[in-house]
C-alpha cells in the first residue's frame, strides 16, 4: 500500500493528515505552528507517521498548503527587488506602475519602465514590441535584480509579447532570472494585474525557501520516496517548480483546501462550507467539486490584485471569540478572540474569559476541557450567544448564495463545535467525521490540472473539432504533470472572439484536472 | 479658490461614485489617473463659478467609449494637451479653466489629471450633478447649447473635431471613430463662455463629492454606532429602504444596461420588499408597490455596513444594501429638464413628482 501526507499550515494549527491510495484517512494531528515553520512541519509529521504505524518509505507524495506568501507581504519580509516592465505605450503612461502602493511595500521596485507595443481589445497590435527598449532596460537593471515582472495591455487576449520580452530578459540577465508574466497569473484590468504579477516575482525568495524547506524537513523526517506538490488556491497542485514561478497562486489555498477536503468527507458537489477557526470562520461555496471563484478585484497587503481567488467571506466568529454581556442585557461574540492562548484562556481550561467554546460546552454541543467550570453561565446567557453566533453564520451562508434556495451546509475545522446545526438557509447540516482537519485533507486528495492555451481561426478549424483538439492537448498536459489519464476531467472550456481580426479568430483556453497517478 | 491634491482626489472619487447614483464606472481606474497628473505636475487650482469671468472660454473633459476598456488601456496622459491645442486653433481662444461633465467614478476624475497636465484651473461644476447616460441630458441642453463641435482624440495621437447637426449624430458618429481607436478615447465637448456656465452648470458639484467622500472615509473609520444616521444627515439622503438583494435582473439593449432589482426588508423594513430599475443609473425606487423616487432625483444603492456605493455592474445576491434618495439639481425640475431627463422619457409610466414629497405622503 501507498500512501501519501497532506500538510496545511495555518496561523495557529499546523494539520497532518496520511491518506492510503484509496483515500481513506489513515491518521490526522493538530499540533501548533511554530514562529519558523518548519518545526511545526516536522512536529506534525513526525507525530502523524508514527501514530499511523506505516513505513515511512511507503508514503509516496506530499502536499502542502501554506500561508507563507500572504504572511511575506502582509508583513513586508524577504521581498526581493524587482524589476517592472510594462508593454503598452503610448497607451498607459498616465498610470505609473505601483501609483497606489503602501510606501513600505514599494520599495519592491529596483525600477520600471513602460515601452511601446501592446494589444487592441480586438486583438490588433496597438504597437510592435519595442525590443530596443526592452534590451536597454535589462541591461540597465542587470545585476541589481534578479527577478523581473512583465505585463502587457491586452495581454490576457495576446500573449506573444509577453513572451518574447520575457525570452529578452533571460538573453540578457542570464538563464537564471525570475521572470513573472502577466498573462500567466491575473485576469482583465491591467493596474490590477500587473500588481499582482510584481508580488509574484518579489515572492521569488520566499518560495525558494518555503519549496526548499519543506523538502528539506521532509528529508530529515526519513520521508525518502516522495513526490513533493504544493497546493494552489484552485484546489489543484503545483510541482515544487511551477511553485518556484507562481508562488502568489499559493496565496489563500487554505481555504480552498477546507472546501475541497469538506467535499471529498461528504462527496458532495455542491454546497456552502462554513470552515470555523479559533478566530474566524471562512464562507466559502463549492461549485462541481471546485471552489466558486471570486469575480472582484482582491486586496493583499493593501495592493489590489485580481488574479484568481476562492470566492470566501471572512467573520470574526471562531472557537475563541470572546462573549460579553452588556448592560442591557444583550450579548455579543467577537470579533475578537483569545486565539492560540485558547488553552489557557477559555473558562473551560481554568481561564478567565468566556470564549464561544465555553458556550457550546455549557449547551451540551460539545465536551472540552473541564465543563464543571462553565456550570455557572446561566442557560439564558448561553443561549442568547448561541443565537447571535447562529444569525452571524447564517448571514455569511446567505451571502454566499447565488439564489434564494436553501443549500446544503458542510461545517469543517476545529472551532466547529461552536455552530448549532439548525441554520436558516440550510436544506441540511452536515458535520462530517474528521472535519476538523478538512484542510489538510483537502491538501492531500488535490488534483493536478493541465492548462492549453492557443489561437485559433474558426474559418480554417471548425468550432467544435478546434475544442476537441484543444481539449486533447490539455489532458495530455495534465498527464505530464503527474495525472492519472482515465481520472482526467475538463474543468473548464473557454473560447473569447477576437473581433475584428481575420478569419474569425478566437483564443481557447482549457483547463483540465485529474488524480494524481 | 484652493487646492485639490491626493487627499483630495480619493475623498472626490468615493462621493462622485455615490452621485453616479449607480453608473458613472469604478472610480479605481479615475482616481489613479488623476493621482497620477498631480502627482506629476502639482495640484490643481478649484475655482468657484463665481471666480470665472463672463467671456472666459471652458472646455468640459470626459472619456468616451468602454470603462473596462480603460481599465485595460489606460491613457497616455498627453490626450489633453492635444484636445486642449486642437480646441484652441479651432476657436482660436486660449481656454481658461477645465470642468467635469458628470458626477461619477470615472468622469470626474479626468478633468482634474487633465487640468494638472496643463497647469490649468478647474471649475467647481458640472453639467449633471450626477451621471446619466445619453450625450444630451445635460443642463447646458436647457440652455440650447449643443454638444459640438466637439474634439476627440485616443492615445496613439489620432484626432479630430466633429461638427453634427444633432446630437443622435453625434453619438452614432463619435461611437464608430471610439470602436476603431480601440474601445475608449479622451472627449471635450459642450465647450462654452463662461457666462452660460454660471447660468446653466451645476455648481459646487467638486466639493460636494469631496465633502461626501470624506465623510464616508470618517464614518468608515470611525467606532460610533448609529452611523446610518450620520449617513443620511451628512447625505441629506432620504432613507427608502434596506434590504437584501433576492434578484437581479439583466439585460443589454443597444449600449444600455438595462435591469431590475429586487429587495427583500431587513430591520425595520422587515416584511416589507422593494426593486429598483435601472438604465445604466438607476432610475426607480419601488417599495411595496408604490413608487417613492424616480430620475432625474439620485436613487442610491450603498453598502448597509460600511456605505461604500454600490454600482448597478456590482449588484448581486445577498448583498445588503440600504436605498438612499437624494435630490436632483434643482433645474432638472423644471419642465425643459423634466422633458430631457423626467421618468417618462426613460419609459416609466409616471409623472415627475419631488423625491421629498414622495417620501412625505
Amino acid at each position: 500500500m501507498k500512501y501519501r501526507l497532506g500538510i496545511d499550515v495555518g496561523g495557529t494549527n499546523t494539520d497532518a493528515v496520511i491518506i492510503d491510495e484509496d483515500l481513506n484517512v489513515i491518521a490526522q494531528i493538530k499540533v501548533l505552528t511554530t514562529q519558523d515553520v518548519y518545526t511545526g512541519i516536522m512536529n506534525a509529521v513526525r507525530s502523524v507517521v508514527s501514530s499511523s504505524n506505516i513505513n515511512r518509505r511507503d508514503i509516496t507524495m506530499a502536499m502542502l498548503g501554506t500561508t507563507q506568501c500572504t504572511n511575506a507581504i502582509v508583513e513586508r519580509k524577504n521581498l526581493v527587488p524587482v524589476g517592472i516592465l510594462r508593454i503598452g505605450a503610448p497607451a498607459t503612461t498616465g498610470i505609473q506602475p505601483m501609483t497606489d502602493w503602501p510606501d513600505d511595500l514599494k520599495k519592491v521596485a529596483y525600477k520600471s519602465t513602460v515601452v511601446k507595443g501592446g494589444y487592441e481589445y480586438d486583438g490588433k497590435d496597438l504597437n510592435p514590441l519595442d525590443e530596443d527598449a526592452c534590451r536597454a532596460f535589462f541591461e540597465d537593471i542587470r545585476g541589481h535584480v534578479d527577478s523581473v515582472a512583465i505585463s502587457g495591455v491586452f495581454s490576457t487576449l495576446r500573449n506573444e509579447q509577453e513572451v518574447r520580452a520575457g525570452e529578452i530578459a533571460r538573453e540578457i540577465l542570464g538563464d537564471d532570472v525570475h521572470v513573472s508574466l502577466s498573462s500567466e497569473i491575473g485576469s482583465m484590468g491591467l493596474i490590477e494585474r500587473e500588481n499582482a504579477t510584481i508580488l509574484n516575482a518579489a515572492l521569488n525568495k520566499v518560495a525558494k525557501a518555503f519549496t526548499e524547506g519543506f523538502a528539506r524537513s521532509l528529508k530529515e523526517e526519513g520521508l525518502e520516496n516522495v513526490s513533493l506538490y504544493l497546493s494552489q488556491n484552485d484546489g489543484t497542485l503545483m510541482s515544487i517548480e511551477e511553485a518556484r514561478r507562481y508562488p502568489v497562486l499559493t496565496i489563500a489555498c487554505g481555504p480552498t483546501n477546507s472546501i475541497r477536503g469538506a467535499s471529498y468527507l461528504t462527496k458532495v458537489s455542491n454546497a456552502i462550507i462554513v470552515d470555523v477557526g479559533g478566530t474566524t470562520t471562512d464562507v466559502g461555496a463549492l461549485q462541481n467539486g471546485f471552489p466558486r471563484e471570486s469575480g472582484v478585484a482582491v486586496t493583499i497587503g493593501g495592493v489590489r490584485t485580481n488574479f484568481r481567488m476562492p470566492d470566501v467571506v471572512s467573520i470574526g466568529l471562531g472557537g475563541g471569540s470572546i462573549v460579553r454581556l452588556k448592560d442591557d442585557g444583550s450579548v455579543t461574540v467577537g470579533p475578537d478572540s483569545v486565539g492560540y492562548r485558547i488553552t489557557q484562556e477559555a473558562l473551560v481550561f481554568g481561564g478567565n474569559t468566556l470564549t464561544a467554546t465555553d458556550i457550546a460546552v455549557r449547551l451540551g454541543l460539545a465536551d472540552i476541557g473541564d465543563k464543571s467550570l462553565v456550570e455557572n453561565i446561566s442557560k439564558e446567557t448561553a443561549l442568547k450567544a448561541l443565537n447571535v453566533i447562529k444569525s452571524h453564520v447564517e448571514d455569511a451562508i446567505d451571502s454566499m448564495k447565488l439564489s434564494s434556495n436553501d443549500v446544503t451546509v458542510i461545517l469543517a475545522g476545529g472551532g466547529s463545535v461552536i455552530i448549532p446545526s439548525d441554520l436558516k438557509g440550510a436544506s441540511e447540516v452536515i458535520v462530517p467525521q474528521y472535519s476538523g482537519c478538512a484542510n489538510a485533507i483537502g491538501s492531500a486528495i488535490s488534483k493536478v490540472s493541465g492548462y492549453y492555451e492557443k489561437l485559433v481561426s474558426y474559418d480554417e478549424i471548425p468550432r467544435e473539432q478546434a475544442i476537441k483538439l484543444a481539449t486533447n492537448e490539455a489532458i495530455l498536459e495534465a498527464a505530464r504533470s503527474g495525472a492519472r489519464m482515465d481520472s482526467v476531467e475538463i474543468v473548464e472550456i473557454e473560447d473569447v472572439p477576437l473581433q475584428y481580426y481575420p478569419g474569425n479568430m478566437v483564443r481557447i483556453r482549457i483547463k483540465a484536472a485529474g488524480d494524481l497517478a | 479658490m484652493r487646492k485639490i491634491g491626493v487627499k483630495e482626489i480619493n475623498d472626490i472619487a468615493t462621493g462622485a461614485a455615490l452621485l453616479g447614483a449607480g453608473g458613472g464606472g469604478d472610480p479605481y481606474i479615475g482616481r489613479l489617473i488623476a493621482i497620477n497628473a498631480v502627482r506629476e505636475c502639482g495640484d490643481v487650482t478649484l475655482l468657484s463659478p463665481d471666480d470665472v469671468p463672463d467671456d472666459a472660454f471652458i472646455v468640459p473633459i470626459a472619456m468616451m467609449g468602454a470603462p473596462t476598456v480603460l481599465c485595460e488601456k489606460a491613457i497616455n496622459g498627453g490626450e489633453y494637451r492635444v484636445l486642449a491645442e486642437m480646441v484652441e486653433t479651432y476657436f482660436n481662444r486660449k481656454i481658461y479653466a477645465f470642468m467635469p461633465i458628470e458626477a461619477g467614478g470615472v468622469n470626474s476624475m479626468l478633468p482634474i489629471a487633465a487640468a494638472a497636465r496643463l497647469g490649468l484651473p478647474l471649475v467647481d461644476a458640472d453639467g449633471m450633478g450626477r451621471a446619466f447616460p445619453e450625450l444630451q441630458m445635460v443642463t447646458f441642453t436647457i440652455g440650447g447649447m449643443k454638444a459640438t463641435p466637439m474634439a476627440l482624440t485616443d492615445e496613439k495621437g489620432n484626432s479630430c473635431i466633429f461638427n453634427t447637426i444633432t446630437n443622435k449624430w453625434t453619438e452614432e458618429l463619435a461611437r464608430s471613430v471610439t470602436m476603431s481607436c480601440g474601445g475608449s478615447v479622451s472627449v471635450c465637448l459642450y465647450t462654452m463662455s463662461g457666462k452660460d456656465m454660471k447660468k446653466y452648470a451645476v455648481r459646487d458639484i467638486v466639493t460636494r463629492s469631496e465633502r461626501l467622500g470624506g465623510a464616508l472615509r470618517m464614518i468608515k473609520d470611525s467606532s460610533q454606532d448609529d452611523t446610518e444616521n450620520s449617513f443620511l444627515e451628512i447625505t441629506e439622503g432620504f432613507k427608502l429602504f434596506k434590504g437584501k438583494i433576492i434578484d437581479v435582473k439583466r439585460e443589454v439593449r443597444g449600449a444600455f444596461n438595462f435591469g431590475k432589482v429586487v429587495l427583500e426588508g431587513t430591520g425595520e423594513y422587515k416584511k416589507h420588499s422593494a426593486y429598483v430599475e435601472f438604465q445604466n443609473e438607476n432610475l426607480s425606487a419601488v417599495i411595496d408597490g408604490k413608487i417613492m423616487a424616480t430620475v432625474p432625483d439620485l436613487i442610491c444603492l450603498v453598502d448597509s455596513n460600511t456605505y461604500t456605493p454600490v454600482p448597478t455592474d456590482a449588484l448581486k445576491y445577498g448583498k445588503r444594501v440600504l436605498v438612499v434618495g437624494l435630490k436632483c439639481f434643482e433645474r432638472w425640475r423644471t419642465d425643459e429638464g423634466l422633458k430631457l431627463v423626467g421618468p417618462r422619457y426613460f419609459g416609466l409610466e409616471t409623472d415627475y413628482i419631488p423625491l421629498e414629497k414622495r417620501v412625505k405622503a
